[in-house]
């Protein structure tokens, strides 16, 4: 039977995501509510603000069922927002910004700066054979990766591509640039 | 220059080691990541902070909201740069500025001040009757308002990243986006239903479009950037009717500040953007909000900010 993948849809980019997970051979559903969660075997967090996210998480009570899931060992994609979510420690978040502490690595919020300076980059990617074309939009800085964490790929030094158990994190967005091959990688993992 | 040759620079700066910033792919990324949000305009750092906090993905800086712009009168510019810089300052989400209609100068000023995005804007005074902002030559993205796809298309070949609806600002009322929306999905859904090339060229002509964009829209079905909404959204009953309508994501202009309790009417939209097609969801969020805005009856309006843009 073909696994089913939810995308959570409360904000962000959802969509880029479902359409490369399209491609993939899997059931691929929306998540907005505990309930829809409960049906899917692995999710992807998507990028966009994370401090909305946060409160639409809390507010729609997927928080809670989210941190069951995960503590259950659901694997989990998170992309820029979702990693800051995914983070056990946020530099320069709101006070009242959940962490789920999946991964123990530090980020910073925007730490690239504003939208002039997001940016397109190509990065080699532990098990891949060639370059993975990144994108990175306000993107977030890992300043700190704890030693049971794997780190998968770098750009300019800083980490980029992290994986912790059956977690794996990206400062960028490999939903926009058409390669589907690190959604591949997570569903084989799965 | 078409959009198509836009994308395939992008592609081919991919392959340099030096990483390539304002391009296309960048560009329309950001507007990738505010889907399903509200982007809300604010008038003070105090504004925007109650806008962060109710959940807004962005706000739009500006000196005056559409109602009250209305109501001042005489030209309307880009804000102060010392305001711009006073939300950038108060919030750590994305920040956008609004220039007059072909203000190259002011969308320059705005780009320097490290906005993360630029409105060509209606609602202010047009700066150039004929000529709309050369929007690939800034670094910075820009979104444009469309009453119609031909109207989209033209901005998108000038360069938008993000096109959103023209609903009359300041109204509090939603008749006018409705109609935007209805006929750019609409016209959508005919190209892509086209039968042969030839009449792709006839629609390119109809709609005073770029041929190249006509034809990808016949390729893919979808407009080639993110698709929101603007103008007239009052309550979370609007922000669901045109989320259904197939916009991706909605700008609250006065609907927020104008209404009787902004924090609780901007949180209440945030979710009905997220769950607007619950109506168990809406039904709850809809209650005991307060006064939304005052509405004005566009058909008595004496300036029609959607018609300006060209």
């Amino acid at each position: 039977m073909k696994p089913r993948v939810g995308v959570l849809a409360l904000q962000g980019g959802f969509a880029a995501h479902a359409a490369i997970l399209h491609r993939l051979d899997v059931r691929v559903d929306e998540i907005r509510t505990a309930e829809q969660l409960a049906a899917v075997d692995a999710l992807v967090m998507p990028g966009g603000e994370s401090t909305t996210m946060s409160m639409l998480l809390e507010r729609s009570g997927l928080l809670e069922a989210l941190a069951e899931r995960l503590d259950g060992g659901m694997g989990v994609l998170g992309t820029c927002a979702g990693m800051i979510l995914l983070a056990a420690e946020v530099v320069d978040g709101r006070a009242d910004q959940h962490s789920l502490g999946m991964v123990d690595i530090t980020v910073r919020r925007n730490a690239y700066g504003t939208q002039i300076e997001s940016f397109e980059a190509d990065i080699d990617v532990d098990g891949l054979e060639s370059p993975f074309h990144a994108v990175f939009i306000r993107a977030p800085v890992v300043e700190r990766a704890g030693p049971e964490v794997e780190v998968l790929a770098r750009h300019e030094e800083r980490p980029v591509l992290c994986r912790s158990g059956r977690v794996t994190v990206a400062a960028f967005h490999p939903e926009l640039s058409g390669d589907g091959r690190l959604h591949a990688r997570f569903l084989a993992d799965l | 220059m078409s959009a198509n040759t836009e994308t395939s620079a992008a592609g081919a700066a991919a392959g340099q080691d030096r990483p390539a910033t304002g391009t296309t792919l960048v560009k329309r990324g950001l507007a990738e990541m505010l889907k399903g949000g509200v982007i809300m305009d604010v008038v003070t750092p105090e504004q925007a902070r109650i806008a962060e906090d109710a959940g807004a993905v962005s706000v739009m800086a500006l000196e005056r909201v559409p109602a009250d712009i209305r109501a001042h009168g005489g030209v309307s510019r880009m804000s102060d740069p010392e305001m711009v810089q006073g939300v950038q300052a108060a919030v750590s989400i994305p920040v956008m500025a609004k220039a007059r209609i072909g203000h190259f100068g002011e969308a320059q000023i705005l780009q320097a001040l490290g906005v993360d995005y630029v409105d060509e804007s209606e609602v202010l005074t047009p700066a150039d009757e004929v000529h709309h902002i050369d929007k690939w030559a800034f670094t910075v993205p820009f979104v444009c308002g469309a009453t119609n796809l031909g109207e989209a298309l033209r901005r998108i070949g000038e360069g938008a990243c993000m096109i959103r609806s023209k609903g009359e600002a300041g109204t509090g009322n939603i008749v006018e986006a409705v109609r935007h929306l209805r006929s750019i999905t609409g016209d959508i859904r005919r190209i892509a239903a086209a039968g042969d090339e030839a009449e792709l060229f006839e629609w390119a002509k109809q709609l005073r479009a770029p041929l190249p964009l006509v034809q990808e829209i016949s390729d893919t079905g979808v407009l080639p950037v993110p698709l929101f909404c603007a103008g007239g959204i009052a309550t979370p009953a609007d922000a669901s009717l045109v989320m259904q309508l197939g916009a991706e994501a909605a700008f609250v202009g006065s609907g927020i500040f104008k209404s009787s309790n902004p924090p609780k009417m901007a949180s209440a939209i945030v979710e009905a953007v997220t769950h607007y097609r619950d109506p168990g969801i809406l039904a709850k969020i809809s209650s005991g909000l307060g006064e939304a805005m005052a509405g004005l009856e566009t058909a008595g309006l004496t300036t029609k900010m959607a018609e300006r843009g060209w």
